[in-house]
């Protein structure tokens, strides 16, 4: 394995199996197409294994690491690698490209080939974000990311698609802008040097460092998202095609929580430390207003899109306590999020593919005809529902012990999701799974296939495993947090 | 590991298995084998149980870790167990009446398609409690107690095509979520303040902080551990259904009655009382907490035994009795009397989990009716469920030398020593509550075993709760009343046992010896158990004592009023009911809680959830500000595109004006 490249295999490969999906052409090779999809995404999970197993959890550096001149003129890298923060998020990408190209198997019958490649790519794509350590580069793979989705939304997506569409694309665009700005500058700053590290120690005044810290923080926090700035993603995921959904909430949601931990807390740790306040005030009122607004939504993909935003909002804020508890909360809530709206959207999703309505009204009592289906997304609620046992109870514990230490107050209002996420997530459960059977529809349903099954028992897997046995998650993780931490503690100021 | 450690995680693993199998394979392996699956797996977990009980008895214990479950920052947590008498005792109890229940539930739940679902949820059931009671860290306590919930989820709303069923299932999980908010925040503050979460570790820090005081509201000081301990007390209320956070029990009774009795009476429901317990090397620290407590405690045992005097479903009657005696063991509590908490919480298990199986055997034998008013005279037709309500209630009332004598008359005493404030409320409390317990019980007694045969003309004035037609197993007719198969008479004697004898047996080493050993602990200044043991001279003393007490007459009044008002003169109660109609409608509405909570918290909630998003987002945010962005960009662009006009001498005029402008500036 010595000198292999695996990150670029995990980068490259899926985006590279996305051009041969293509190649079948026409809808006429679909089944061609689905197939070699599928190959290529489980080489893609396959190849990304070693990053675990090999991967040295006493090192808090980075691993795997890649270094070649790309742009010379201006000192760009072709530069990745990745440490305890971002490893668990390309196995997590790789691991939800597998299951959103079998759960798309059927249910997507038009431009099969294009659907498929769109989603390899953005898995390549988003493992480039994760890996990438060179401003330009990351940025590249930032900005083309969002095309394969802005199409998935667009082409596959419901009859409002082209507004949310781009309601989404000018959101994340507006806010990568600065973000631009911000490399520039520090380009600039740094004597010109691209690497993100070259950054982490460069002295900064307060100003520069806020100025810095807001500019990323537009791109990012648009992308958590965070309140206020949140209200694309209801949109984009009522109108994207179920494997949309499943890949924005699980991994691209992502990428703008790991953004602060890469870029705005080590670059700017002065500033990050002076707006703390703001940005915890930010996360707590999307825990307890995003809830609430949550509990009235009608439609359940707006409803699991509010609860991700709420649940997000445990990950902003874990990351501005600037303690283990919190920083590694945010992580696992992250992955375990990843596991659990996922699998909220796939239940959704099956449950669409059959009435084609996403409104809670509309059903009621499918449990009658689909016990299976049911019983998979009872346990995919209560993990919403942050029950222990379930991953979804591991981040939530995380960061309110994370969080009393550094406020009563401050714990009160994040504990309050017990309340509230448990009300919203099983009061639909309620409506939509219990009762008797509320029409006609619903007493034509049929239980999952062995496709569905296995799709969902495969996360229902995932999530009891990280609720029952966590260590795994965090033990990878504890040496570069600590390593974080620890920087961020240091002023640098001069 | 020793065979001993072995026999620990054998006890709470084999129902798991036997859960496992029954829910993930019951299609497969049939009806049969899924109920001998899981009864097997909880008799192995009893007499395990016992073993370790007897070892215990021995002297011998355990404190370790099976596996680390997380680590972070410098702590560890660990999942793992704490066996001492405490948890024994509670190990005990808990998988006795478990497997009474899974025995009893083959006849109950004969005809259900859900039957290897039932026997699922039950072992799951078992698991997830005894994980609870032998745990020996906070995080493993709220593990149990947090999965105890789900199966009491799963279980009341087990009929899920009852609208009432699935109201009451989300009705009790989000009531307990209320509680599990407080318990979180508690368990957050320990590991904030202790830097652990093991049981051992906190309690022997725990007196090097008693002095401590956080600033929680401006400057007022608060002292930690009253802080703490109130805040882990509001996830007992919500677990161990103590006002306000009651209201999801008697709602929970639309569950098969086989978990009434199991988790809606004698265990799940005694998880906040046996908490207390454990952690009363915490609560010993801080008397605001303890007042809190017993206060608490009193409300619930008196208004609550006055909601089961006028109601008429069967199973309602016994879950306001158990809210009630849940209030009787937190007063036990409060009063520093926890080993009569404990000592309560046992017998109670056994008599009250032998009321709700007989109530159920009385609903078999009424054909799915629940309603007292459409009973009567049934002690001619199911002798043997007769005659073990008859011990059921006799031992409930505290008749001396019955289990729950010993340990509601400790409770009374207990409290009539305790010097903290509130005590004095409390002790009126239990003490009436004496009477009220009478009143209920035998006044359902009466109407369900005496006097006349009123069943095959159901009352027509159904009210909304009582009396519903059951849609699943109702079968349409009123035929006579029949005994109930062995499965179920069966559980019913097993139980009547202990409900008899156990009081009599066990109270003097059990309160008065030094039974919980370390387990649990009692500050010097709270004398009341000492005082206790000083008056203690033997079981059969102390019952004979009692004759003289004004408890026992209470009692003996509460079931003499009984029998006259619904025995002798059927026209008082009617009377009463007419003359105090406000008093009875405050009853009949439970005080109003239901409405105002529904009013108040679930209307609120989804009002602000209404306003927030409408108003929020979709007017401000996406109106005001996104949307409206995109519509001053608009409006820019319509006046600019005037600029490109596509005719050559607007370019050139403009061309001009600029070169114009330009020369002027430098010139």
């Amino acid at each position: 394995m010595e000198g292999t490249p695996l990150l670029s295999l995990v980068i490259w490969l899926p985006i590279v199996a996305g051009v041969l999906v293509l190649a079948t052409g026409g809808d006429r090779n679909a089944p061609y197409a689905r197939l070699v999809a599928l190959i290529g995404a489980v080489a893609g999970l396959v190849v990304a294994l070693p990053l675990y197993t090999a991967f040295d959890p006493m090192n808090a550096g980075m691993q795997f690491v890649e270094r070649k001149p790309w742009i010379e003129m201006f000192n760009v890298h072709y530069y990745v690698g990745v440490d305890g923060i971002s490893m668990l998020f390309l196995l997590l990408n790789s691991f939800t490209t597998v299951l959103v190209v079998i759960a798309g198997w059927k249910v997507i019958e038009k431009k099969v080939a294009q659907y498929m490649a769109a989603f390899l790519f953005m898995s390549g794509l988003m493992n480039g974000v994760f890996a990438a350590l060179d401003g330009v580069l990351f940025y590249v793979f930032w900005e083309a990311m969002l095309i394969p989705m802005f199409l998935i939304i667009g082409v596959w997506g419901g009859p409002n698609r082209v507004y949310a569409s781009i309601k989404f694309f000018l959101y994340t665009l507006l806010g990568s802008l600065l973000m631009l700005v911000a490399f520039i500058y520090l380009y600039n700053k740094s004597g010109g040097s691209f690497s993100i590290q070259d950054y982490y120690g460069l002295p900064l005044t307060m100003t520069e460092q806020v100025l810095i810290f807001l500019a990323f923080f537009t791109a990012f926090a648009v992308k958590v998202p965070m309140w206020p700035v949140h209200t694309w993603l209801p949109d984009a995921h009522v109108e994207a095609p179920t494997g949309g959904s499943v890949v924005l909430a699980a991994i691209m949601l992502k990428i703008g929580a790991y953004g602060f931990l890469r870029f705005s807390l080590p670059i700017t740790p002065d500033a990050s430390h002076h707006l703390a306040g703001f940005m915890i005030a930010l996360s707590l009122i999307a825990v307890v207003y995003i809830g609430l607004v949550a509990l009235v939504q009608a439609d359940m993909k707006k409803l699991i899109a509010y609860s991700s935003i709420s649940h997000m909002g445990f990950v902003t804020l874990g990351i501005f306590l600037f303690n283990a508890f919190g920083m590694e909360g945010a992580l696992v809530q992250m992955i375990s999020h990843g596991f659990i709206s996922g699998a909220l959207f796939l239940c959704v999703g099956v449950l669409y593919d059959r009435m084609h309505s996403r409104q809670i009204a509309d059903y009621g009592g499918v449990v009658n005809r689909m016990p299976k289906f049911a019983a998979f997304f009872m346990l995919f609620a209560m993990a919403n529902s942050g029950l222990p046992a379930t991953s979804g109870f591991v981040g939530e514990f995380m960061v309110i012990m994370g969080t009393i230490k550094v406020n009563f107050w401050y714990a009160f209002l994040a504990a309050s999701t017990l309340i509230f996420g448990a009300a919203y997530t099983l009061w639909m459960f309620k409506r939509v799974v219990f009762g008797a059977v509320a029409n006609e529809e619903v007493e034509k349903l049929e239980d999952v296939s062995v496709r569905e099954f296995l799709v969902l028992a495969v996360l229902a897997v995932a999530v009891l495993a990280m609720g029952l046995y966590p260590l795994p998650f965090t033990e990878v993780m504890h040496a570069s947090v600590n390593n974080l931490l620890h920087h961020v503690a240091q002023s640098k100021l001069y | 590991m020793t065979s001993m450690q072995k026999l620990y995680l054998l006890i709470p693993l084999a129902p798991l298995a036997g859960s496992a199998i029954a829910g993930l394979f019951g299609w497969l392996i049939g009806r049969r084998a899924s109920h001998w699956v899981t009864i097997l797996g909880v008799a192995v977990s009893f007499f395990a149980s016992l073993m370790v009980f007897r070892d215990v008895l021995d002297g011998n214990g355990f404190n370790g870790a099976v596996y680390t479950w997380l680590t972070s920052g410098e702590t560890r947590f660990e999942v793992g167990f704490l066996i001492d008498r405490l948890s024994a005792t509670m190990m005990m109890v808990v998988t006795f009446v478990s497997l009474m229940v899974h025995v009893y539930t083959i006849g109950y739940m004969q005809d259900d398609p859900g039957y290897s679902r039932f026997f699922s949820y039950i072992s799951l059931f078992t698991f997830s409690m005894l994980m609870l009671v032998m745990s020996n860290n906070f995080v493993q306590l709220f593990f149990g107690w947090e999965a105890v919930g789900l199966v009491s989820y799963l279980l009341i709303g087990f009929w899920y095509t009852r609208p009432t069923a699935i109201y009451a299932n989300l009705k009790a999980f989000l009531v307990n979520r209320v509680g599990d908010f407080g318990f979180l925040l508690g368990i957050g503050l320990v590991l904030a303040y202790f830097g652990t979460l093991d049981y051992a570790a906190v309690f022997a820090q725990a007196p090097m902080l008693a002095g401590h005081a956080i600033e929680l509201i401006g400057g007022s000081p608060w002292s930690l551990m009253t802080v703490i301990c109130i805040l882990l007390f509001v996830g007992a209320m919500g677990k161990s259904a103590q006002f306000p956070l009651h209201v999801w029990l008697p709602d929970s009774m639309e569950g098969p009655t086989p978990i009434s009795a199991l988790i809606h009476a004698a265990t799940m429901v005694t998880a906040g009382i046996f908490m207390v317990a454990r952690m009363s090397p915490l609560y010993e620290l801080s008397d605001t907490a303890l007042s809190f407590v017993m206060v608490i405690g009193a409300i619930t045992a008196l208004f609550m035994g006055f909601l089961g005097m006028i109601q008429n479903d069967i199973k309602r009657v016994v879950a306001y009795s158990t809210l009630s005696q849940l209030g009787y063991m937190t007063v036990a509590l409060g009063a520093s009397a926890y080993s009569v908490a404990i000592f309560h919480l046992m017998t109670h298990a056994f008599f009250k989990a032998l009321l709700f199986l007989a109530a159920g055997s009385v609903i078999i034998g009424m054909h799915h009716d629940q309603d007292i008013r459409n009973m009567g005279g049934l002690r001619k037709y199911m002798p043997i469920t007769w005659i073990t309500s008859l011990v059921g209630s006799l031992a409930l009332i505290g008749t001396p030398f019955l289990s729950g004598f010993y340990s509601k008359d400790s409770i009374i005493e207990a409290v009539g020593l305790s010097h903290l404030p509130g005590s004095g409320f409390a002790y009126f409390a239990v003490v009436a509550g004496v009477f009220v317990t009478a009143f209920y019980s035998f006044r359902m007694y009466f109407l369900v075993f005496h006097g006349e045969e009123r069943f095959g003309h159901p009352v027509d004035s159904h009210d909304h709760e009582g009396g519903k037609e059951d849609d699943e197993h109702g079968h349409g007719h009123h035929g006579k009343p029949h005994e109930s198969p062995w499965v179920v008479t069966l559980p019913l004697v097993m139980l009547a046992i202990p409900s008899l004898v156990i009081g009599y047996l066990a109270i003097g080493p059990m309160l008065f010896g030094d039974y919980f050993g370390g387990a649990i602990y009692v500050a010097e200044r709270h004398g009341a158990m000492e005082e206790l043991a000083h008056e203690f001279h033997g079981a059969a003393a102390m019952a004979l004592h009692a004759l003289t007490t004004l408890p026992f007459w209470l009692a003996l009044g509460g079931v003499a009023v009984s029998w006259f008002f619904y025995m002798k003169r059927p026209d008082i109660p009617a009377m009463l009911k007419e003359r105090f109609a406000l008093f009875y409608a405050v009853l009949e509405r439970k005080y109003g809680f239901d409405d105002f909570n529904d009013w108040f918290f679930a209307g609120g909630a989804r009002f602000l959830g209404r306003g927030l998003w409408k108003g929020g987002d979709v007017a401000v945010i996406d109106g005001v500000l996104v949307n409206g962005t995109a519509r001053l960009v608009g409006r820019i662009a319509q006046v600019v595109r005037h600029f490109q006009s596509g005719y050559l001498y607007h370019y050139a005029f403009a061309m001009l004006v600029g070169v114009i402008v330009l020369m002027t500036w430098f010139v």
